[in-house]
């Protein structure tokens, strides 16, 4: 009886906690006011840390936009840099010293000066990098744009492009390199370069300790972001998935319109479009194609992010011997009616890609080998190379979306009756994105076709082509030595001009030798509420900068 | 009943190192890993190969888990790969939200189920008994990000009533003291806060609830049928007993035992997360976290989930035997 009667207790009070909390949250709306000084904007995930050094992710590198700069810097909607902490910027003429004048006045969050002295703390700060800050997944853009280390503790990093840097005044700094190089100064303008406050970094310790199998950020990367930015840091709430950022009073250039800005995690693409629409957040990134349409028509702001990405099809020549027959790829590649897949597959603004990089960058080639669509002269060269009847095994990712493939399924569809329309029998290998897809395609060599595709880093060509076809990958299961040191030459290219010369050039070789067939170029789209405007989209994907953003009414 | 529970306690340790084993090996054997994950879209070849050889993922499976084995015995769960925060730290930051979500909608499942159920049963064959048998089953039948895609198209974004993801309103700027968003609100007296978080509980409560709301209208009913049919009770209708009296004392209370195991079974399931429901809410509890590191094969989040949702299992169970001793004195004896 007893124990009874306690229940019937309990289930009163909990009655009474639910009417109550209807009763008095119902009071709570009417207090709660949209602050017009207040953006949150929606993610799919939380930061990885603090420190754009040590990331690679979109989620980390779009936070840590708002709160650092870079020596150079994107051109607001475009990929070619402009000056950034750097007024300007004069290069030797082999391409081996760079010269930056650092714009004065600039002060961090912590009120320290921007300096000379600073910019090479920074360089060294990576430069010097041991253990753990040595593995790719922790300094990967350091290592894809500047190679090795000081001392490098593993055989397979190269040696460092990086030499030295001086800061010979307190406006200059000279960056040495060991080479030159076509991703200088463009790739500097990337977040994980951005120039952090040596006296915080100090201060709160930032070297990355630990193994890889338990990585221990200090405290500068986990909370005590310092950089010069329009934004400082405020808080991070790692249980509630939240990055809270201010307003920096102290910034050198256009102060922010909004005082506050607040990313907050909706892993669900569902979820955030919801969110949007009950107000919970005012905006946020990498739209699904099927929704900028209705988003656009209930009045919200969907702004396109000209194409910077390639969709392409793979074509892994050591998996098949046919696929070593030019005419074979040559007879997948007209077999495709990519034109048809870009106007029913691909949100508007796509194009089809004649090459492998857009047409906005410098080395795009208007008189590459083109692949018109053509079923019967396909059907015709692959009975000339005697692969009538050919059976090929198609790799395609499932449970992803990128911008430049929004449904793996429908593409792929729209492929294979194409490609059997030739006369080439498909037969479907259908992986989850991660883990299964790309380590397959990385690291096996069974897929004799995969659909795979590339979003641009920073505005250089070699970002692009370099990334696929610079020396032999299991992707494409091909080695072309002239190609590769084609590649090389163009590198080492310190004149710009006859470095897109050289692009060109390599882009009229890959299509004609065809080691995979691109497809096309989509674009981006990021939403944001009915009444915030003023923010420019950029083709590159981590660079959204709030400080401009500001609400109509 | 303190060696009893004693006993229970020890019966875990055998299940989790078999379990342990078990679920050490699983994932392993799927391809890929959580290098994949790390790298993201853009790693080499060569880099996948690094990673590996440094996680540690190139060694033989037995030595592997006897790392494991070493570490657990020193209750270092391991660090999370994807976001390299210590697995126990994680949990211990995402637990209070399940709880809070479980919590609340346990009672709403329990406060409609029970007198639901009841009403059927004393109704049978009533439009009310197909009414709320036949809803029940609906809840067992829509899926539940449906139901939580539906109930925010309506609730959030038509009418505007309710928010539509996370916990708390991320402008209200609350200090927070366990990590449960509403009893923080409480000790700090920052009552905004401790509303806002009951505030956001509501639609999350409300799809969740929907399983075992389900679960409970017809085990109540079904119980409540059997009692209503034995002789007790007609001695007790005999009696001229009221309607209540007969409800509280003779049949309620006697249909309570099956139902109380499916409250504390339900309890169990929702406490080792609510994916979905935490998923379409953006709601950062633990079943969430396991979503994500399902996806990155996180190894040492998903073993220590494992032994955590054994954990919460064994807990559970060990609860509901007590509460059967607590209902039926009879048990209490033997």
């Amino acid at each position: 009886m007893q124990a009874f009667r306690a229940k019937a207790v309990t289930a009163a009070v909990a009655t009474a906690a639910v009417l109550l909390s209807a009763g008095c949250a119902e009071s709570k709306r009417g207090e709660t006011t949209e602050g017009d000084q207040t953006l949150v904007f929606g993610v799919a995930a939380d930061p990885k840390m603090l420190d754009p050094s040590f990331a690679k992710d979109g989620e980390t590198l779009r936070v840590a936009r708002q709160m650092f700069e870079t020596l150079v810097q994107p051109v607001p909607g475009g990929t070619e840099v402009e000056a950034g902490l750097a007024e300007s910027w004069q290069a030797s003429p082999d391409g081996l010293t760079w010269t930056f004048k650092i714009r004065q006045g600039v002060t961090f969050h912590d009120g320290t000066t921007l300096d000379g002295a600073a910019v090479c703390a920074n360089f060294d700060r990576w430069f010097n990098a041991t253990g753990v800050m040595q593995s790719p997944d922790v300094t990967g853009y350091w290592q894809d744009v500047f190679g090795g280390f000081a001392k490098n503790e593993s055989e397979s990093l190269p040696p460092s492009l990086y030499k030295s840097c001086a800061a010979t005044d307190a406006a200059t700094a000279v960056l040495t390199l060991t080479r030159t190089s076509s991703k200088i100064p463009s790739a500097l303008g990337l977040p994980s370069f951005s120039i952090h406050s040596p006296a915080a970094m100090q201060k709160f310790g930032a070297t990355i300790g630990g193994t890889t199998q338990s990585v221990e950020y200090p405290e500068y990367v986990k909370a005590h972001p310092t950089g010069t930015g329009p934004y400082k840091f405020v808080s991070w709430d790692v249980a509630a998935k939240r990055v809270t950022l201010e307003r920096y009073d102290g910034y050198w250039g256009q102060k922010a319109k909004i005082k506050t800005v607040i990313f907050t995690a909706i892993p669900d693409e569902a979820a955030r479009k919801q969110a949007l629409r009950s107000g919970d957040i005012q905006g946020y990134d990498a739209v699904a194609p099927a929704d900028q349409k209705p988003l656009a028509d209930e009045g919200f702001n969907v702004l396109m992010k000209p194409a910077f990405n390639i969709l392409y099809l793979g074509i892994d020549q050591a998996a098949n011997p046919k696929l070593k027959d030019l005419r074979v790829r040559q007879a997948i590649a007209i077999a495709l009616n990519r034109q048809a897949l870009v106007d029913s597959k691909l949100p508007p603004g796509a194009e089809v890609a004649t090459q492998f990089i857009p047409p906005t960058l410098a080395g795009w080639n208007a008189d590459v080998t083109k692949y018109p669509y053509d079923v019967t002269k396909a059907k015709a060269l692959l009975k000339e190379a005697g692969a009538e009847g050919l059976t090929l095994k198609y790799y395609y990712p499932t449970e992803v979306q990128r911008p430049y493939m929004p449904s793996t399924k429908d593409l792929f569809e729209i492929q294979k009756a194409d490609l059997e329309a030739a006369g080439i029998t498909i037969q479907p290998v259908p992986l989850k994105w991660t883990p299964d897809y790309l380590a397959a395609i990385r690291t096996t060599s069974d897929h004799d076709l995969h659909m795979l595709g590339w979003t641009g880093d920073y505005g250089d060509a070699y970002n692009f082509i370099g990334t696929f076809f610079d020396r032999p990958r299991k992707d494409f299961g091909f080695e072309d030595q002239a190609l590769f040191d084609l590649f090389k030459t163009a590198d080492a290219e310190p004149d710009a001009t006859k470095r897109t010369e050289l692009y060109k050039q390599l882009n009229a070789k890959i299509m004609e030798t065809l080691p995979a067939i691109p497809i096309s170029h989509t674009p981006a789209a990021l939403v944001l509420g009915k009444n915030l405007t003023g923010i420019k989209t950029s083709p590159l994907s981590s660079e959204l900068r709030l400080y401009t953003a500001e609400y109509t009414s | 009943m303190g060696r009893f529970i004693a006993r229970r306690l020890m019966q875990l340790v055998p299940t989790l190192f078999g379990l342990s084993i078990l679920l050490f090996i699983w994932p392993r054997q799927l391809p890929g890993g959580p290098e994949t994950a790390l790298l993201g879209d853009r790693g080499t070849p060569e880099q996948l190969v690094l990673i590996r050889q440094s996680l540690g993922l190139d060694e033989p499976l037995i030595v592997q888990y006897g790392k494991f084995l070493e570490r657990l015995a020193r209750f270092d769960l391991g660090t999370s790969i994807s976001t390299r925060r210590p697995v126990l730290t994680e949990f211990a930051d995402r637990f209070p939200a399940t709880v809070e979500l479980t919590v609340t909608a346990m009672i709403i499942a329990i406060g409609l189920g029970i007198p639901l159920g009841y009403l059927a049963a004393r109704h049978r064959g009533s439009i009310l008994d197909q009414l709320s048998v036949g809803w029940s089953l609906l809840g067992v039948c829509v899926p539940i990000f449906f139901l939580g895609y539906v109930l925010k198209a309506v609730g959030a974004e038509n009418l505007g009533w309710f928010p539509s993801t996370g916990r708390q309103d991320p402008t209200i700027d609350a200090t927070h003291v366990t990590g449960f968003y509403v009893l923080d609100g409480l000790l700090t007296q920052e009552w905004d806060a401790s509303l806002d978080a009951l505030w956001h509980l509501v639609l999350p409560g409300l799809t969740l609830a929907s399983i075992p709301l389900a679960a409970i209208v017809r085990i109540t009913r079904a119980s409540v049928i059997e009692v209503l049919g034995t002789e007790h009770v007609r001695t007790a209708e005999a009696k001229g007993l009221t309607d209540a009296v007969l409800r509280r004392r003779h049949v309620l209370r006697n249909a309570m035992l099956p139902v109380s195991t499916t409250i504390g079974l339900m309890t169990g399931t929702l406490l080792s997360g609510a994916v979905l429901t935490e998923t379409v809410f953006a709601f950062a509890g633990i079943g969430a976290f396991l979503a994500q590191a399902i996806s990155e094969l996180d190894y040492p989040v998903l073993m220590g989930f494992i032994l955590f949702i054994a954990l919460i299992y064994v807990l559970v169970n060990l609860v509901v035997d007590v509460s059967y001793g607590l209902i039926d004195p009879r048990i209490r004896v033997r």
